[in-house]
């Protein structure tokens, strides 16, 4: 008789069965994570499923954790996350951009349950929040140290797809990288994937026979490492960046630093306040002060001076007394963006969708 | 010893039976493999196969079977036709994209016109862009001689590279900030593919994909262009001589096809997926493939070929999720189901002798 009339009214009834769950029955708090790659990518879903271990790890038995890996964004998002929710989860992260309209969508079916999503911004039901890491600030560290690496004058770029979140990274690389090397030059590659380890190796392949001697990437697998590191055993001399996830395997070189998201500060937050009770819709934008947002130690390839400007840096954007967009800095065709000592406003940065002055190539459109 | 010795005919009892065999031989194995893992292989098998269908939360699969299988039995009807005939196309996935691309195009020029014409007006177009993207590699073989396998294939990656420029320009959501991808449709109820009866998954792509089923099975049984085709598949010099028109038939069959995963596409950008994207595409196209093969290109097999398919993914995703299981444990489990049909498809056309051959 129960399962007839669910059936009737379909998954919005379950929504109110199972979504007060907690209350009536599991004394576990339960947390799903959905990842767009393989948890083995050494990279971005790496690091997401070390916060998922990290919450186990700080709440023990009080949270049951269940992840699903390699969800391709679209379709199948959707199914993915509504079964984590029919499963009983109470709060379900959601960790790549193309989740963000199947997030909502489920969102709509199980007011009860919490949803997190990563880097996204439609927060469309008041059970859904969304956050996201500044990993602009990475760049601009980076973004030093490899104008400083630089023979060529040439840095390379192995973009994913063109979203504010990554152009802010190439404005924010270039930016620091030209200002300690008015001559470089930045080249991009968009490869259109997160994970795809074999079109990341080409595209780094190509631009090291382009000249590029510095590269750096918005996708989630070593591969670009592992291509440069090819291309020193053949007698090449070239850099590259953690991305992600330390990729320490690639130290000292080709990896002479890296980028490193820690997710755990903020899953640890969520989830506890799942536990009691407090959570709350929110837009969380955290960055180096919040501990999400961490460079990777950076290797003796460097030189120490440079290192030592690099961890001047770092402070500086901890501390808060360094933002990476301040100007002054002009759009691509030349227009003022932020007068001069004019720090950029998040909300520009987060649609960011143009060029700094300086960098040649288009964004594709 | 073992041999095998070819059958006058293929077996009528085994090529019912080696289906379902090779589920079971899949079970067996995927379960030693599961086992291998640390999983419980009895309750990941039923994980699987079992609870999408009769478990707590199957009024939710059931429908979402539906949502998977009705593209994939769709394209796979439309494969079939041309397989029969032996034209190969492989590049499905290519029609489906681009059929979704105009449908949705059509749809995006309306906005936000709420009329009952506007949804008709954009499966219209999604028929014709897959039509005509599989028209291609069809006049390229007709009027030239071209491979119809690598001009579909490769038109896939062209068609990829249409879709990531309309999700980045032309058809990008004007109001979406900057982000790439075009409207969301469920935001544009004319022009949004929703369930006909809410909750059990069935839109206008499933759907259509059961009418295509009953129209290919009559087109086979009953129609003179079934028989063409199946006797160009079986015997093409008979058929030139009998009267079939090469060209058209190859160009029917790429259209056919073509038309059908259009169809698929623009059902599934209006429906589940919701927008045009540049990661719209997951591979229905190929998958399609291998439906229409597991269902022996016969269109009451490929109907349960494609649930049986859409079960192992549904049921896989659950798996993870409910039993940690990888990712790739499932991509293997269904690597296993394909595997095992093609290995025991030998008892179809051979018989299995043991001992001695007889003075061989």
């Amino acid at each position: 008789m129960k399962r007839r009339s669910l059936l009737a009214a379909g998954v919005a009834a379950l929504a109110l069965a199972t979504g007060g769950a907690m209350a009536d029955g599991h004394e576990k708090v339960k947390a799903g994570f959905i990842y767009v790659g393989p948890i083995g990518d050494g990279g971005w879903n790496y690091q997401h499923d070390q916060g998922r271990l990290a919450v186990e790890a700080h709440f023990g038995d009080k949270v049951e954790t269940i992840y699903q890996e390699s969800v391709p964004e679209g379709a199948d998002a959707e199914r993915a996350i509504t079964q984590m929710a029919l499963q009983g989860a109470d709060i379900i992260f959601t960790t790549s951009f193309g989740y963000m309209d199947p997030t909502n969508a489920v969102a709509a079916k199980f007011p009860d349950v919490k949803f997190e999503h990563a880097t996204g911004y439609k927060r469309e039901h008041p059970n859904v929040a969304t956050y996201d890491a500044r990993f602009y600030e990475g760049r601009a560290v980076i973004g030093h140290i490899a104008g400083h690496m630089t023979e060529t004058n040439k840095i390379g770029y192995i973009a994913s797809f063109p979203i504010p979140e990554v152009i802010q990274g190439i404005n924010s690389a270039y930016l620091h990288a030209a200002k300690v090397n008015p001559d470089v030059e930045m080249v991009v590659t968009w490869v259109y994937t997160w994970f795809d380890p074999a079109k990341e190796a080409d595209a780094a392949r190509a631009m090291i026979s382009q000249g590029v001697d510095v590269i750096m990437q918005h996708t989630d697998s070593t591969a670009p490492q592992a291509a440069a590191q090819e291309a020193i055993a053949a007698g090449e001399r070239v850099f590259t960046f953690g991305q992600a996830s330390d990729m320490s395997a690639f130290a000292p070189k080709p990896r002479i630093a890296s980028i490193i998201d820690d997710w755990s500060p903020y899953y640890i937050k969520r989830v506890g306040q799942v536990i009691d009770g407090t959570w709350e819709q929110s837009a969380s934008w955290g960055g180096m002060p919040e501990g999400e947002v961490v460079i990777g130690e950076i290797t003796d390839e460097v030189p120490a001076e440079v290192k030592a400007e690099a961890e001047a840096m770092i402070a500086a954007i901890t501390d808060g007394s360094y933002h990476p967009f301040t100007g002054p800095i002009n759009k691509q065709d030349g227009t003022p963006w932020l007068a001069e000592g004019e720090v950029a406003e998040d909300g520009e940065l987060l649609g960011m969708s143009f060029y700094v002055e300086g960098i040649t190539s288009e964004i594709p459109n | 010893m073992i041999r095998l010795e070819k059958r006058p005919e293929p077996s009528k009892l085994w090529s019912w039976a080696t289906p379902p065999l090779a589920v079971i031989l899949t079970m067996i194995a995927g379960g030693l493999m599961f086992a291998a893992l640390g999983k419980d292989p009895v309750a990941a098998i039923r994980t699987i196969f079992w609870d999408p269908i009769f478990g707590e939360f199957a009024f939710y699969y059931r429908g979402q079977l539906l949502v998977k299988a009705g593209p994939l039995i769709l394209i796979a009807i439309g494969l079939s036709l041309g397989f029969r005939a032996g034209i190969w196309n492989i590049g499905a996935e290519g029609q489906y994209i681009i059929g979704a691309i105009c449908g949705a195009a059509v749809g995006l020029a309306f906005y936000p016109w709420e009329s009952f014409i506007v949804f008709p007006l954009m499966v219209i177009a999604g028929a014709i862009g897959g039509l005509l993207w599989a028209m291609i590699p069809g006049l390229l073989k007709v009027k030239f001689n071209t491979n119809e396998i690598l001009v579909s294939l490769l038109l896939v990656y062209v068609a990829e590279f249409i879709l990531a420029s309309m999700a980045l320009g032309a058809l990008r959501n004007p109001d979406g900030s900057g982000f790439p991808g075009s409207r969301n449709f469920r935001s544009y109820p004319a022009a949004f593919n929703d369930e006909i009866i809410a909750g059990t998954g069935m839109h206008w792509g499933v759907a259509a994909a059961f009418i295509a089923v009953i129209f290919a099975y009559v087109l086979l049984a009953r129609h003179q262009l079934g028989f063409q085709i199946k006797l160009a598949g079986q015997a093409p010099r008979a058929a030139r001589f009998g009267g079939v028109n090469p060209v058209r038939l190859v160009l029917f069959c790429l259209g056919i096809s073509g038309a059908l995963a259009g169809l698929a596409g623009l059902f599934e950008v209006t429906g589940p997926a919701g927008q045009i994207n540049i990661d719209f595409n997951v591979g229905y196209g190929f998958t399609a493939i291998i439906v229409a093969f597991l269902g022996r290109l016969h269109p009451v097999g490929i109907l349960l070929a494609g649930l049986l398919l859409a079960l192992t993914y549904i049921g896989g995703e659950a798996a993870q999720s409910a039993l940690g299981l990888p990712a790739a444990a499932i991509q293997a489990f269904q690597g296993m189901l394909l595997f095992f049909l093609l290995a025991v498809d030998v008892l179809t056309n051979f018989r299995v002798r043991f001992g001695a051959g007889e003075a061989a």
